[in-house]
């Protein structure tokens, strides 16, 4: 058994297979080069609490106020490092950015992991404590957004949901920009 | 070498004898793993009630309770104790040895039960409500990693345990020639299981060490290590599920290897390549560069991808060529439309190796590509895509496997036989409707581990569009089916082997049909024509034009469904 020869339509299909596999695999190479949506971005550790300091900074820097729920509300210019931090069970603080622009998204957490998922662009990223995980990113489209968590981190896992507000290219202050908008519904 | 001659003859007279610490252990290890499947299938109904959002049933407490018991029972002991039974039937059983050290066999059976009993113990009195990655720093009552080590240590000693047998076998000269493929395959998943249940002592040693307090646990070396545990265990089950494919195609259809050479080759890709699938569980974690993803996700440029596009291939291409040997040439899909259908054992082989490859292959290597990982990760597309891999195509097998372990090692008539036909059916029919609808509203970004996608009470409103409710009625409904075919099957393999009629002295045909599948007995099916029958080269097609045509359909559906995910991504927000 052993030594019989291959048969011809194994060889065929052994080809199209690897040559398949070899098309998946370089894929990934080709999208860093050509590609919009890459995981890399810059990645180091962090200890939980100078991470909370920074994004506290960040909210003292360019903070406009709060949501009703005492959630505050950032508007950092284009091309800031922006600071989101997810701890039980909340995502700090709320963005606005403006549409087309460059930021560095910085995520990180307090206490466990969770996980960034951006609604409805199905945008998913693991947020793990002790790391900090900077994303370059370019909201292409205008408009209100949720970060709901995607990693199970605790009992209230399921009410941990986060706000960023896209504006639309030059209105730095849109109406429906404004914290209370942000902080509307419940 | 075909499997079947060397390893089953039903008569007890002229049989193999099966040694009998081999049939005690098997039973047990079976038995255990019944129960586990019950605790888990009951879990499933209760966790897939609630995500419905229309029943809701359970609490937040409790829906992520039953949903570490889900886990944990399913995934891990029903798994995992099929898993030793296969390892005791593939050494002592198929090489017709006696057991190596018996004793430690029942110790290390022992210590997989403590081990189960205390994560038991802890899951359902809510001191481990973590779900069965148990991410640090998330934290659980110290007995729960101890029971995961000891449960661990078992299963070790296990493989030990059956590579002694195999020398054993070889020195006592119980068997010729090179060992079965089936049993060669069952040496890939107990190598793999060498490399998982090690990464899993680097692992639960140090977290049981830090739950005490003692020393510290980064969170993100757990996740890498932890799916070095977590991962290669899946290849484990792979492994043994394409075994199992080898053996139930001899069995049920009198398939043919084509080539050993090909199908052992491609076993050695799973062991060379598969301890770096850990990687694709990481692939949005901040821990970790790109070059690492992409060689580590890879397995090393999918050469493990290979070796199951290899096995898809010489498994459904060795039944044709076994039908066709035995007269069934007629057309190209002839051979497809006379096989046995209504044996579970064939019907289960078949399930099994279409949706493990349509849905669950397509999916795993998609979402397993770096980039789109992004559009993909935690989202209900990830359960969408492994029910589909290790619950219709592992545990499909091992259902399959069972309808001919009854008679073969429990010796007993498989009860409400004519419930056993349709059995594969129903599991996999609400199987593919419920992972196909999960991994379609994964697109939507629905998370899973999810107790509430309403979002009562969060501190901003979230509305899925109204597809999702309605997908996630049809997942309600194929979970329910696959539960209901899960549930005939545990009524039936409990019946039989509790309550069954034994299979008694006469192995004819007559005494059997309808009792138990026809491969158990149907042997001169079986028998290859005396003279070589030459097999037709079909043009272009080779000699099995069948499954080349279905090979052919399932890389279009490959290439459609992986490009149109690169789609997908592309129209998300750039991020780099
Ligand atoms: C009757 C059949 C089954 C049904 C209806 C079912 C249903 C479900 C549901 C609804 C979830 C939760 C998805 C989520 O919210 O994230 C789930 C998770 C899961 N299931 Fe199943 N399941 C079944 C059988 C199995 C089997 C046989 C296995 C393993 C062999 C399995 C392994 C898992 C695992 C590992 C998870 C993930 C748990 C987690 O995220 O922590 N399931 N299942
Ligand atoms: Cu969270
Ligand atoms: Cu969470």
């Amino acid at each position: 058994m052993w030594w019989k020869p291959v048969h011809r339509s194994e060889r065929i299909w052994f080809t199209i297979a690897f040559i398949w596999c070899m098309i998946l695999f370089a894929m990934m190479p080709l999208w860093h080069l050509r590609g919009g949506q890459n995981p890399s971005g810059t990645r180091a550790r962090v200890e939980p609490s100078a991470y909370v300091a920074r994004v506290q900074q960040f909210v003292r820097d360019y903070g406009t106020g709060a949501t009703d729920g005492g959630i505050p509300v950032v508007a950092p210019p284009a091309g800031a490092d922006i600071y989101l931090l997810g701890a039980q069970f909340q995502w700090t603080p709320v963005l606005q950015l403006e549409q087309g622009a460059e930021y560095t998204l910085h995520l990180s957490s307090l206490d466990v992991n969770h996980g960034f998922n951006l609604f409805p662009f199905n945008v998913n990223f693991q947020v793990v404590p002790g790391y900090d995980y900077g994303l370059r990113v370019i909201p292409t489209e205008a408009g209100s957004y949720s970060i709901l968590c995607n990693e199970f981190c605790g009992i209230g896992h399921h009410l941990m949901v986060g706000r960023v507000i896209v504006n639309p290219v030059g209105t730095a202050s849109a109406p429906e920009a404004s914290p209370a908008a942000a902080g509307g519904g419940q | 070498m075909n499997a079947a001659d060397s390893a089953f003859r039903v008569c007890p007279t002229t049989g193999l004898k099966v040694h009998k610490d081999a049939d005690a252990l098997i039973k047990a290890n079976a038995v255990v793993a019944t129960v586990a499947l019950l605790v888990g299938g009951i879990a499933a109904i209760l966790v897939l009630l609630t995500r419905w959002q229309a029943v809701h049933l359970l609490s937040d407490v409790m829906f992520y309770r039953w949903l570490t018991i889900h886990g944990m029972n399913m995934l891990i002991f029903f798994i995992l104790f099929f898993e030793m039974a296969v390892l005791y039937f593939a050494s002592a059983v198929l090489l017709n040895c006696r057991v190596a050290g018996p004793k430690f066999a029942w110790a290390a059976f022992v210590l997989m039960v403590a081990g189960a009993g205390l994560v038991e113990w802890t899951t359902f009195t809510g001191r481990a409500d973590v779900l069965f990655t148990s991410y640090v720093p998330l934290r659980a009552h110290p007995a729960f990693y101890l029971g995961v080590i000891l449960f661990a240590v078992g299963a070790i000693i296990v493989t030990t345990i059956f590579f002694s047998t195999l020398v054993i076998a070889k020195r006592e000269r119980t068997y010729t020639g090179s060992v079965p493929l089936v049993t060669f395959g069952a040496i890939t998943a107990a190598i793999i299981a060498a490399i998982t249940l090690l990464h899993g002592a680097a692992i639960y040693i140090p977290t049981f060490l830090w739950s005490v307090g003692v020393m510290n646990v980064d969170p993100q070396i757990y996740r890498l290590v932890w799916w070095g545990l977590g991962h290669s265990s899946q290849q484990i089950n792979v492994a043994a599920m394409v075994s199992i494919w080898y053996l139930l195609g001899a069995l049920t259809a009198g398939a043919v290897v084509l080539n050993e050479k090909i199908s052992r080759t491609a076993f050695v890709l799973y062991i060379l390549f598969i301890s770096m699938a850990s990687a694709h569980h990481l692939l949005v974690d901040p821990g970790f560069g790109p070059s690492w993803k992409i060689v580590n996700t890879s397995y090393f440029m999918y050469m493990a991808v290979l070796a199951s596009m290899l096995h898809g291939f010489t498994v459904p291409a060795g039944i044709e060529m076994g039908m066709r040997l035995r007269g069934f040439t007629e057309g190209i899909f002839g051979w497809l439309r006379r096989a046995p259908w209504g044996d579970p054992g064939f019907s289960a082989l078949c399930l099994s190796v279409v949706v493990f490859g349509f849905v669950g292959g397509i999916t795993g290597v998609t979402f397993g590509t770096e980039q789109i990982n992004i559009i993909a990760h935690n989202t209900l597309r990830i359960p969408g895509h492994f029910h589909a891999t290790v619950v219709s195509g592992t545990a499909m097998a091992f259902m399959g496997i069972t309808y001919y372990v009854i008679p073969l090692i429990f010796r007993k008539k498989v009860a409400f036989y004519g419930m056993a036909r349709w059995q594969p059916y129903v599991f996999a029919i609400g199987m593919l409707i419920f992972s196909l609808s999960m991994t379609f509203v994964g697109t939507f970004g629905v998370p899973r581990r999810h107790y509430d996608i309403s979002f009562a009470g969060a501190p901003f409103g979230v509305e899925f569009s109204p597809a999702t409710d309605l997908m996630m009625g049809l997942m309600a409904i194929g979970g329910l089916i696959a539960a209901l075919g899960g549930g005939m099957y545990i009524l039936i393999t409990v019946w039989s082997v509790f309550f069954g009629a034994p299979l008694g002295a006469d192995c004819t045909d007559k005494a059997l049909r309808g009792s138990v599948p026809p491969g158990v007995y149907a042997r001169p099916f079986m028998e290859l024509p005396k003279t070589e029958v030459e097999l037709k080269e079909h043009g272009r097609l080779g000699v099995a034009p069948g499954t080349m045509v279905l090979v052919f359909v399932f890389l279009v559906a490959f290439v459609v469904y992986y490009f149109a995910n690169w789609k997908l991504l592309s129209d998300t927000w750039q991020i780099g």
